[in-house]
């Protein structure tokens, strides 16, 4: 397990090197010079110099590629080209909108897919099965932005039971739980269909393999048959593909965060986008990358405590 | 006076399996009986139905099969038609099974040890002594260090490893019937004699019956006093070892005892297998299921369906061309 721990770490840390390299190669690929982009055509000779040196582009590709380097890893992620504020306070302020949002949805999914999907393998051929089934593909089907616009219709507009826009009060727990009922779901809903057929699949597969026909043969309670020697194995793809999902979760936080005016990530980046605001862009894109190869490694390290052989194959 | 209660009798027993070209008629009208401390023998060709024998035998057929008449009876109570709560609590411990394969026949995530442990919820003991049974079982079965292997996982075991727990699991209850599914057929000679070699030991205490299934006629010799040859479903032959070797009756079984390597006289590169194919199984035919690969075949073997016929005290046919 310790060799798999670290091979596994080793190869995000890996990644996210290359993911690096290849974002700082990109401005450069861009056209344009990257100060001029961002001050704009009608900015003096002298501010575009004072952004150059502030920026470092003035030194040596090497030197600038180092520098980027060594700060990024002391957690320097430069600064905002308007307000010069740090770019990592500016994330770390809006980041835990996003987390929230993100975990909220992914919980909501879990919880409704797991269970939705385990009823219809109870159920199975069964009209509850049928039924669950069209649910699913319609909740996978549907896309999350008309979920959103008939949920704000519906909920704050119609029925003001819910905020239209905004993260709730700061430090009040129950306007920002209000809050983040609607985007979670926008965000989740597929999900939960996604991961209902995925469950379902799997715990029939395992359900059907000789090992749990073995349990049998020895008299096992059928409870304990599938707590203990099917769950453990069907979890496992819906381990992998959430870790996975957490990153198209995180894409999709963008556009919701923009239609529920909510701070967060989503809404960072869209901003810094829009104003060429090259170091905000980069050190946002660089910390969601970070911290989705940390969610995945997380995930894989989970699936090898629960599966020996994934072990192996790393052992040998 | 009346003949004692069999440990174990299966009579008339037919099973259909469901399927998208109609019904395969895996087992039709088998039977056979066993004593305690007999050790018997279910030979075929693949896809006679002995792996459907062996799961009515343990009551876990699967979802697709119906039992469509007959009987398995355990000291003469029938076990097919038992509550399910009934059937839950006769398995492990009264009849118990070594499957087929146990690379894929325990569980891949968890470790042997929490699985033999499980395996004995029959019993009262705590999970501690029942985890020091399981040790001395897998000791007993020729485990050389079973306090490594309590704590491995199927896939890190060797292939005669694996086979020999899957005996210790099956034995840990002490079980009344034990039924063993091509206890050797996943390995090689070496391996197989090995094996061989440790059932004989078992069977010399235990008290139960054993039935071993195998299309491997090597492995009836060496271990089993008698013997059914099954056919398309159909047990065909019934006979001690003995005859089964020196008399065998049914043109089926001389043809399967004319293969077998054993028996050859000339060595040759390629093994003789009887030709032709076992018939489809969704439309028997209306005469013999063995009629379109029978050398001694006549007229009436294609309509008429052979009748069982009783040779002697042991040994019995289904076919038409035998009489006593
Ligand atoms: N679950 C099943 N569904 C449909 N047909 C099956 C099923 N299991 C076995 N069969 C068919 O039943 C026949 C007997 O199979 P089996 O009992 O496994 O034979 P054996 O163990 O002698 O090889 C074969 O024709 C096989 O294809
Ligand atoms: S009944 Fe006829 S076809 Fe069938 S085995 Fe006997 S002789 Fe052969
Ligand atoms: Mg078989």
């Amino acid at each position: 397990m310790l060799t798999y721990t670290i091979k596994r770490i080793g190869l995000a840390v890996l990644i996210l090197f290359l993911v690096m390299l290849a974002m700082y190669a990109m401005v450069f690929v861009v056209p344009g010079d990257p100060a001029a982009v961002a001050l704009g055509p009608r900015a003096t000779p002298a501010l575009k110099a004072e952004l150059i040196t502030r920026m470092g582009l003035d030194q040596p590709l090497y030197a600038q590629v180092w520098n980027f380097f060594r700060n990024a890893a002391t957690g320097d992620l430069g600064f905002d080209v308007w307000s010069k504020r740090p770019v990592l306070s500016m994330i770390l302020e809006v980041f835990p909108n996003t987390l929230i949002l993100g975990a909220v949805a992914l919980g909501v999914a879990l919880v409704l897919g797991v269970s939705l999907g385990c009823l219809s393998v109870i159920w199975r051929g069964s009209l509850i099965d049928r039924v669950l089934a069209i649910l699913s593909v319609s909740m996978i089907s549907v896309p999350s932005f008309v979920i959103a616009i008939y949920g704000l219709l519906i909920f704050s507009v119609w029925l003001g039971w819910l905020p239209a826009i905004g993260a709730g009060e700061k430090g009040d727990l129950g306007s920002q739980a209000r809050a983040v009922i609607l985007p979670a779901f926008a965000v989740g809903i597929s999900w939960v269909g996604y991961l209902a057929r995925l469950v379902r699949a799997s715990m029939l597969e395992v359900m059907g393999a000789n090992h749990i026909r073995t349990a049998r043969a020895f008299g096992l309670p059928e409870g304990r048959i599938v707590a203990r020697y099917a769950l453990r194995i069907a979890i496992i793809p819906t381990i992998a593909i959430l870790a996975v999902g957490f990153g198209s979760i995180l894409s999709s936080a963008v556009f919701v965060e923009t239609v529920f005016s909510r701070p967060g990530i989503g809404s960072l980046i869209t901003q810094a986008v829009a104003k060429r605001n090259y170091p905000l862009v980069m050190g946002t894109v660089l910390f969601m990358t970070a911290f989705y190869l940390v969610v995945v490694t997380a995930a894989d390290l989970l699936i090898a405590r629960l599966d020996p052989r994934v072990r192996d194959v790393y052992r040998s | 006076m009346t003949a004692p209660v069999p440990l174990l009798s299966v009579e008339n027993l037919t099973i259909t399996y469901a399927s998208d070209a109609g019904p395969v008629q895996a087992l039709r009208a088998a039977h056979l009986t066993a004593r305690a401390g007999e050790v018997i023998g279910i030979v075929g060709e693949s896809g006679c139905g002995k792996s459907t024998l062996a799961s009515a035998l343990i009551n876990l057929l699967a979802a697709n099969a119906r039992v469509t008449s007959g009987a398995v009876r355990l000291r003469g109570q029938d076990i097919l038609t038992l509550p399910e709560d009934a059937k839950r609590a006769i398995r492990g411990r009264h009849i118990a099974m070594v499957f087929q394969d146990p690379m894929t026949s325990f569980n891949p995530v968890l470790p042997l040890g929490a699985q033999l442990t499980d395996f004995q919820h029959h019993l009262p003991q705590t999970r501690a002594e029942k985890r020091t049974r399981a040790r001395a079982m897998l000791a007993r079965v020729g485990i050389p260090d079973p306090d490594l292997v309590l704590t491995r996982f199927i896939h890190e075991l060797s292939g005669g490893m694996r086979q020999r727990a899957a005996i210790a699991a099956a034995l840990l209850m002490t079980p009344d019937v034990l039924v063993a599914d091509e206890p050797t057929t996943a390995l090689d000679v070496t391996m197989e004699a090995q094996i061989i070699h440790l059932l004989r030991a078992l069977r010399a205490d235990h008290q139960g019956t054993i039935l071993i299934v195998t299309h491997h006629l090597g492995v009836i010799g060496e271990l089993c006093d008698r013997v059914y040859v099954m056919y398309a479903g159909q047990v065909v032959e019934e006979a001690t070892v003995d005859d089964l070797y020196h008399a065998p009756r049914h043109p089926y079984t001389r043809a399967l005892i004319a293969c077998d390597p054993a028996h050859l006289e000339t060595h040759t590169p390629v093994l003789p297998t009887i030709p032709g194919h076992l018939p489809d199984l969704t439309a028997p035919p209306p005469g013999c299921s063995f009629a379109n690969r029978c050398p001694l075949v006549t007229s009436r073997c294609h309509t008429a369906p052979p009748p069982w016929v009783r040779l002697s005290d042991t040994q019995a046919a289904l076919c038409h061309e035998v009489a006593p």
